[in-house]
């Protein structure tokens, strides 16, 4: 039953996978981090990301990955107007709106999609989507292993931002004493609304990485997100290695309960975890702060 | 608490128990049951959201619940449909005492209780798509049984009624809640939980407690849809649709007031039922419309319809002392 001939593919593919949660949870977890709250919209922007890499390719034969070079930034605008003019203002400042206004967010994106493309789950035929690099043990992918890379690239440079550069030390200096920052001088709500462009513009990468290998439909980002919310409580919220580790081990075990309880209860394995996380260890398995 | 009193609760549903004197047309009819129960599954949601301060993003665990125990108990176990209904409710409340025994003794709140319900309401719809006892995908079809014994009727108007003293009775009991001590404790643990618990306020209890009753409510409503479209599957009873209707009511009609969620889900239906007037059967277009309503409430009218009928008053009544000065000055 667990002959390395099986599990350590599932294993691979789980990781590959993982890598791309990683990446969903780690703009998920970057906003959390700072401006303190859940941003119900992550699945519904990831969606509207997924159909903008689709149609780039559908229609102006833009590659998926090139695609990238031109969603990201555009997310990040879209990520910072949406911060800036559309949930900051409305929420006044109370936490309990701010979820109200994302998960309204949430439902208007996705429902947009839904009557703009219709129900249709479409996928692209890319000539390059079943190359695959055999490993001697396992068959990985091509576009799944590019896309490993690629996160570990965007974590790297993340990273960089964060602690190199003035707008990275001033999302830092929000993230652990919004006060103190702006009694210092930085504009609190330029930042939060970086922050939040930041965690979109991640969405647009993922989204690129997913399109060649996967599927796209109005409801599509809901799958993610609730894995992401999984990881980004496993990792800690907050925690940027935290959501990758995160990721990558949640990609694995959604994998392996794949493979022995079947598609739709290896679901389940998930939020059972994730309950379980929230319930006995809600600092995640490697955050600071309860 | 300022509230309006029973004889008014009295007064509005007798004005609504009139309608089907009224009126015969179906749609007409229809369009109220459904808006009804949108009332009541948002009442439910407003006792542990709008009084309490916790706000769930997964009621659907509840709606679902009652549906599921009323349908499978039915058809599965040959009870009767009105023993059915009210054991789908005892379903619905057990279900909300077990989440919330869990969530609140973990200290949840704020984003990860409104998280975690979210979760358990997916886990039950996963579940419930794959289970067999709850027909997995197919769904269960409650057999056709016109008999008032069944609960089953030939008109709509009896259905009518039934929701609508279903209303008066979760109106009733909310009114009750916020003249109870039990209801300024809730309201204490809404506006600040920690001064609440200093002056011994048993806050996990509290909530436990208004979370069992908020179930509750909104099982009735989801053991009243099974009952009233006669078939349900894993992503009607359990779907985030429901989650989000039975916040949306009271939030746009008043929350943490008696007749919010009444007030909202008629503006809600209204809005949702003119969308499809104009733009014909277009998916997901009344849902835009809902979420882009959320938001601009949020924004503009964070007390709800209820709220800007109250600071109009209050306007129109200063307007008024000021005329009156005026004339006698």
């Amino acid at each position: 039953m667990l002959s390395p001939v099986i599990l350590v593919p599932a294993v691979l593919n789980g990781l590959l996978t993982g890598a791309v949660y990683g990446l969903v949870a780690l703009g998920l977890t970057l906003i959390y981090g700072v401006l303190h709250i859940i941003n119900f919209a992550h699945g519904a922007l990831l969606t509207a990301a997924m159909f903008g890499a689709f149609f780039a390719h559908r229609l102006i034969g833009l590659d998926p990955y090139l695609a990238a070079v031109v969603l990201t930034p555009l997310f990040f605008a879209l990520g910072y107007c949406l911060q800036r003019f559309v949930i900051g203002p409305a929420a006044h400042g109370v936490d309990r709106n701010i979820l109200l206004v994302t998960l309204g967010l949430a439902v208007v994106i996705e429902n947009v999609l839904l009557y703009a493309f219709g129900a249709d789950t479409r996928t692209l035929n890319l000539d390059y989507a079943f190359n695959v690099v055999d490993l001697g043990i396992a068959f990985l992918a091509v576009p799944r292993v590019i896309g490993f890379g690629i996160v570990l690239a965007v974590a790297l440079v993340l990273w960089l931002i964060l602690t190199l550069t003035d707008t990275g030390k001033a999302i830092r200096a929000v993230a652990k004493e919004k006060l103190g920052a702006e009694l210092s001088g930085i504009d609190v709500a330029h930042i939060y609304a970086v922050t939040f462009g930041l965690g979109t513009a991640c969405l647009a990468i993922a989204a690129c990485l997913l399109i060649p290998t996967y599927y796209v439909n109005p409801h599509v980002g809901n799958a993610f997100v609730l894995v992401a919310f999984t990881i980004v409580v496993l990792g800690g919220m907050g925690s940027v290695t935290g959501a990758l580790i995160g990721g990558l081990f949640i990609g694995v075990v959604e994998s392996l309960s794949g493979l022995y309880l079947g598609e739709s209860l290896g679901q389940i394995g998930i939020f059972v975890m994730f309950i379980l996380v929230v319930l006995f260890r809600p600092s995640g398995l490697f955050g600071e702060r309860a | 608490m300022r509230g309006p009193s029973i004889a008014q609760i009295v007064l509005v549903i007798a004005a609504l128990a009139t309608v089907p004197l009224l009126t015969a047309s179906n749609v007409v009819l229809n369009f109220l049951i459904v808006a009804l129960l949108i009332a009541l599954v948002g009442q439910g949601w407003n006792v542990l959201g709008g009084y309490g301060g916790q706000y769930s993003f997964g009621h659907a665990a509840f709606f679902g619940t009652g549906a599921y125990v009323n349908a499978i108990l039915q058809m599965r176990y040959g009870v009767n449909a009105w023993m059915a209904f009210a054991l789908g409710i005892a379903g619905g409340a057990l279900v909300g005492a077990a989440i919330g025994a869990l969530s609140f003794r973990s200290g949840l709140k704020g984003s990860y209780f409104a998280l975690v319900t979210l979760a358990f309401a997916e886990v039950l719809r996963i579940l419930a798509s794959v289970a067999p006892i709850t027909g997995a995908g197919v769904g269960i079809l409650i057999t056709l049984d016109l008999r008032a014994q069944a609960f089953q009727f030939q008109g709509r108007a009896p259905f009518y009624w039934i929701v609508l003293a279903l209303v008066a009775v979760s109106l009733v009991i909310v009114r009750l809640i916020e003249q109870s001590r039990f209801g300024a404790w809730l309201v204490a643990v809404r506006e600040n939980e920690d001064a609440a618990k200093a002056v011994g306020v048993d806050t996990a209890r509290v909530k436990l407690a208004a979370m069992t009753i908020s179930a509750a409510i909104t099982a009735a409503g989801g053991a009243f849809y099974a009952q009233y479209f006669l078939f349900i599957d894993s992503s009607i009873a359990y779907g985030p649709w429901i989650s989000v209707e039975a916040l949306l009511a009271p939030i746009v009609g008043g929350v943490g007031t008696v007749f919010g969620p009444l007030l909202g889900a008629v503006v809600v239906k209204t809005l949702g039922e003119l969308t499809k007037l104009i733009t014909g059967d277009a998916p997901g277009l009344d849902l835009v419309i809902y979420g882009g309503l959320l938001v601009l409430i949020i924004a503009f009218a964070p007390r709800g319809i209820a709220g800007l009928l109250a600071d109009l008053r209050l306007r129109f009544a200063r307007l008024r002392s000021s005329a009156l000065e005026r004339a006698h000055g």
